[in-house]
């Protein structure tokens, strides 16, 4: 790996490659797809939360002019095994993602698939979905985790046992796994803290709020080969769903990611591309569906709505001792949700002899959740980080000094016993510390400052890279990795740095499935890093055949060629040499065309830590919370593009922001009651403060120049951060997400009652 | 969405008449930002939408030597608060129309389709109600006038009748020593819909100090906007004071017959009320030239 600490290109700012496309509007996203002869698909989706389908009769819609096929769930095979496919952060049973495409015999959750039209017009399919007559029996609601854990509620799925490290549970439950990590003995770790705090939290259920809803489009040529034009963050994700889903071999479908409105996490699930190829499969045209918000919000995966019992003892001096924490994550209709994720981060960042960790993932009448930004770690570091703090406060020691006397380095362990390798975590709260920010003054009433940090452990994967090469000297790059963060500009700026290219002479694309080598998606904090090496590799291939090449230009042998700044020297002889430009226009002279190929793969580990510190005002009248300032810190190994860098640890600010005072699902019987925009509430650019970032640089022990994943981290602090300044700003413990302005208002009256009566 | 007709009428003749020879359900579309929403969303079918936004009376706004306001039913909110006199004569006004949706959504929503609209928490009803407005309509049997107090009957629910329309929303002229000021709360910054919204009108006599009359409506939490009368008499002859002030804002709570939804509970939304009366009549005051750093109390204006 490159050694110098001085680069050439990585690390500048140049202006992005797909830049133009993006600001003209010019850019084809999976809605922008026509095709001829295309039909229009709609999905009818069950208003019951709970319910057995008695009978479907789509005899009407088949009869409505325009009307060209409907399908159900008894059009796609039944998978009996629990053969798991992959979807991007997480794995998924092939049935239940069967049963998210239609529903077989049974509906889970409200806005699960029933059938589907595929109709000359949009309105046609519409009104064909009227026509198809089903007939419900509904059945008890379980709409709450903790009430779905009770021994006699009433059961989702008759064959889920809790799978566990002691196997599997005797007697079907909605507790579908069971995790627990443990160090040391907690009991007498708590005998001997000085100060024990334990807090209850909930949180509720969030979506990734991606602005470009969901979508596919797909075509089935007559001899069966499959094209799917859809928004994903991981074209051979999609790939594998629908070739498990329809029992179709991989090799006859070719999966092209368009580009791309937002994904974090929840666009790896092939939710409408089996059924549009179903679709299209019957009718022979080319079928496309694109979801309505109000279906993004209740048919697609949010995040785990939680509840979090935690527990945490300290010396006089700070030193943590021990910590018990009891999570239970809602995985929504079928298993899989983050508390796995949340197991293992929570606590890491911290040294504790002593812990037990205890998580649950339980199964409700919701829809089933799916992977965002650091899937299920915000929610525990709320609980941690606000606890640390209300100890921090009762030793009456600096909430950052807290952390450094407790925090990780490289070596120690995380709660799963796995080591950390070169990590920054110290070095990041000692920037904290020094921060202006942090020592700026704060004054006034209702105002507040708070901190909190955040740990994400982050992905690696395959990654598969193709470099080709114009005879007027520039270079094509070909990655697999869809480009949500700005990872054409970033790759190409790696190309441009080993090859001593400048950065327009690069040109860089996504290729689908067919196009280029296998690609895991774009998750997990991983493209930077997994497919950064894949260049680099793709790079070092290419010039170890340009080393020939200028050889034979040079009239040496191969061995005397050196690579020095963009030139093929011949070594001793600086004056005899053949620029790197002047070699890629002559390949068809030195020897004909090539390609350079680049594969990563098992990567170590490289992982994130980030924090949040915020100032805010609380309107003692109304509990409404203004963000007054706000830094995002992180270590990111190196950054190669320091805009996207900071465009990362802002976006997850921003919507950690959203989390902590806005979003949320509310139900009601099963019934998410705010499927808009309007009453699910984003954060707009009205309601965030600048966030100024600060990028802390701790080289990563593997991967090139240092690098390490930014995407996700960042969203992981800015709830506990805002509940601690909403503590310093007014006497409440926040302990419930979102702090609305009307839970505010409530624990602040609450409080102000209470002040009252001790008074009298 | 279902297939509708669609008629660009040019003149309001012509939109009665394609209201009326619709032969289902048909409706006036003037900016489109809630009609074209509740139509894509299913909400409402039509068999007949009648464009009245290429109706040049419709689009006036219109402030006459004596300082009478005529806001043509289309107008747009953009038009309305960047009109030099309505700033100057209506601040409320503006303080309504300029925090309807987002910017541009400003310019295509009228007021006109915010007060037939008739949400309980349309943000421009309690400032028009405050203003003392009438909606002036028309429809096959001619023209009448309503005062936009009775104008909206329940949620969504108006005056109106088949075939009617609004062409014309005619505000009084201010008279001295006024103030009106509305202002709602929301999650949010902009884009949002008021929790509870608030608009309180005064006028006093800078001689004796006190106030000789008020005007109090609420949004967001009734059936309709509705007026605070109990909160306004007791305003009303006062001395300008802090303790008046305090005391209207509680008992404005009492005009109040909120929900609880998903945007709040019925109790905070009731809370809401009197912090928003209090800010408000502060804020009404200063515009009516009361000093009112002097009443002391801790003034959250504005």
């Amino acid at each position: 790996m490159a050694t110098a600490t001085q680069y050439r290109v990585i690390g500048t700012r140049p202006i992005r490659p797909d830049g133009y496309g993006k600001v003209t509007g010019k850019d084809q996203y999976g809605a922008d797809v026509i095709l001829p002869g295309m039909l229009y698909c709609k999905v009818l989706r069950s208003p019951h939360p709970h319910a057995i389908i008695k009978a479907i009769d789509v005899s009407k819609a088949l009869a409505l002019p325009g009307v060209m096929a409907v399908v159900t769930g008894d059009d796609l095979p039944r998978i009996e095994s629990s053969e798991k496919v992959s979807s991007g952060e997480e794995t998924i049973e092939a049935r239940f993602m069967t049963a998210l495409c239609l529903a077989q015999d049974k509906v889970y959750f409200k806005g699960q698939p029933v059938a589907a039209v595929a109709a000359t017009s949009l309105a046609t399919a519409q009104e064909a979905l009227s026509l198809i007559e089903v007939e419900y029996e509904p059945l008890p609601v379980v709409d709450d985790v903790l009430e779905a854990m009770k021994e006699d509620a009433p059961l989702l799925h008759g064959d889920l046992y809790t799978e566990s490290l002691a196997g599997k549970g005797s007697k079907p439950s909605n507790i579908a796994g069971r995790v627990e990590h443990a160090r040391g003995d907690v009991d007498k770790g708590m005998a001997e803290a000085d100060v024990v705090i334990e807090r209850e939290f909930r949180t509720q259920m969030v979506h990734q709020g991606y602005i470009e809803p969901t979508n596919s489009t797909a075509y089935v040529a007559p001899d069966g080969r499959i094209t799917i034009w859809t928004s994903t963050q991981g074209a051979w994700d999609i790939r594998n769903q629908v070739a498990t889903i329809l029992q179709i071999p991989e090799g006859m479908i070719r999966v092209i990611p368009m580009e791309i409105g937002g994904g974090f996490g929840g666009k790896f699930t092939a939710y409408l591309d089996p059924v549009v190829v179903l679709l299209s499969q019957k009718t022979g045209r080319p079928v496309k569906a694109v979801m309505t918000r109000a279906e993004v919000f209740q048919a697609t995966g949010p995040s785990s709505g939680t509840y979090i019992r935690l527990k945490i003892g300290a010396k006089r001096d700070g030193t943590l001792v021990a910590a018990d924490a009891f999570m239970v994550y809602d995985a929504g209709a079928f298993p899989g949700s983050p508390v796995g994720g949340a197991s293992v981060t929570g606590l890491s960042p911290y040294n504790i002899p002593n812990f037990k960790i205890l998580g649950f993932d339980v199964v409700t009448n919701r829809p089933r959740v799916k992977a965002y930004r650091a899937p299920g770690a915000t929610a525990i570091a709320f609980a941690v980080e606000t606890v640390l703090d209300e100890i921090a406060e009762r030793l009456g020691i600096d909430p950052v000094d807290l952390r450094l006397k407790n925090a990780v380095g490289p070596g120690d362990r995380m709660t799963n016993g796995v080591p950390y390798p070169s990590i920054g975590f110290r070095e990041l709260l000692t920037a904290v510390k020094e921060h202006p920010h942090y020592n700026a003054p704060l004054e006034g009433k209702w105002v507040g400052r708070g901190f909190a940090a955040g740990f994400w452990m982050n992905g690696s994967g395959v990654s598969t890279v193709h470099l080709t090469f114009n005879t007027d000297g520039t270079v094509n790059l070909i990655e697999g990795s869809t480009d949500i963060g700005g990872t054409r500009a970033t790759m190409a700026q790696i190309v441009a740095e080993e090859l001593w290219l400048e950065m327009e002479e690069v040109k860089p694309m996504v290729g689908d499935t067919q196009i280029v080598g296998f690609n895991d998606g774009t998750g997990g904090s991983r493209t930077t890093y997994s497919t950064g090496v894949a260049v680099w590799k793709a790079c070092q291939n290419a010039i170890a055949e340009f080393k020939v090449r200028a050889a034979r230009m040079l009239e040496v042998d191969a061995e005397e060629i050196v690579f020095e700044a963009g030139d093929f020297k011949v070594k001793g002889h600086p004056d005899r040499s053949v620029n790197i430009r002047e070699v890629i226009r002559n390949l068809r002279h030195t020897g004909g065309h090539f390609e350079a190929v680049g594969v990563s793969g098992g990567l170590k580990m490289a992982p994130a830590f980030g924090a949040s510190l915020v100032d805010l005002a609380v309107d003692p009248e109304t509990g409404k919370v203004e963000i007054l300032r706000w830094t995002q810190f992180q270590d990111v190994g190196k950054a190669i593009h320091p805009s996207y860098v900071e465009g990362q640890l802002q976006g997850g600010a921003a919507q950690g922001i959203g989390w902590a005072l806005y979003e949320e699902y509310i139900f009601r019987d099963g019934h998410m009651l705010n499927p808009t925009f309007l009453d699910y509430r984003l954060p707009t650019a009205l309601d965030l403060p600048m966030i100024d970032t600060c990028i802390i640089e701790v080289p990563a022990s593997d991967g090139p120049y240092g690098v390490r994943g930014v995407g996700e981290v960042s969203i992981v602090p800015p709830p506990a951060a805002i509940a601690n300044a909403i503590y310093r700003a007014t006497g409440v413990r926040m302990n419930e997400l979102p702090m609305t302005s009307e839970r505010v208002w409530r624990a602040m009256s609450q409080r102000q009652s209470r002040v009252e009566q001790e008074a009298s | 969405m279902k297939p509708f007709e669609y008629v660009a009428a040019r003149t309001i003749d012509e939109a009665v008449e394609a209201l009326a020879s619709s032969k289902g359900p048909a409706k006036p579309l003037a900016g489109g930002t809630d009609l074209v929403v509740q139509l894509n969303e299913g909400r409402i079918t039509l068999d007949r939408v009648v464009d009245i936004g290429r109706i040049p009376e419709l689009k006036r706004v219109d402030v006459d030597a004596q300082g009478q306001l005529r806001l043509g039913a289309a107008a747009p909110c953009v038009d309305v608060y960047s009109h030099l006199n309505v700033q100057r004569l209506f601040p409320m006004l503006v303080d309504s129309a300029s925090i309807i949706g987002s910017v541009q959504v400003q310019s295509r929503a009228s007021i006109g389709g915010n007060l037939c609209n008739a949400s309980p928490s349309g943000d421009s009803i309690p400032t028009l109600i405050c203003l003392g407005a009438q909606a002036v309509i028309q429809g096959p049997s001619g023209r009448r006038v309503v005062p936009v107090e009775e104008f909206c009957t329940g949620p969504g629910q108006t005056v109106l009748q088949p075939a009617e329309l609004v062409v014309e929303i005619v505000v009084p002229a201010p008279g001295e020593n006024e103030g009106g000021k509305y202002l709602r709360f929301i999650p949010r910054n902009e884009m949002d819909i008021a929790v509870v919204g608030v608009g309180s009108w005064i006028r006093w006599e800078p001689q004796s100090g006190r106030i000789t009359d008020a005007r109090i409506a609420l949004g967001a939490v009734a059936p309709t906007p509705v007026r605070a009368p109990e909160a306004e008499a007791a305003l009303i002859g006062k001395e300008v004071s802090w303790d008046v002030i305090d005391e209207a804002s509680r008992l404005a709570v009492n005009a109040a017959r909120p929900i609880s939804d998903v945007r709040g509970s019925a109790e905070y939304r009731r809370h809401l009320v009197s912090v928003l009366v209090r800010r408000t009549l502060l804020a009404a005051l200063e515009r009516a030239g009361v000093d009112v750093k002097d009443l002391g109390g801790e003034a959250y204006a504005g």
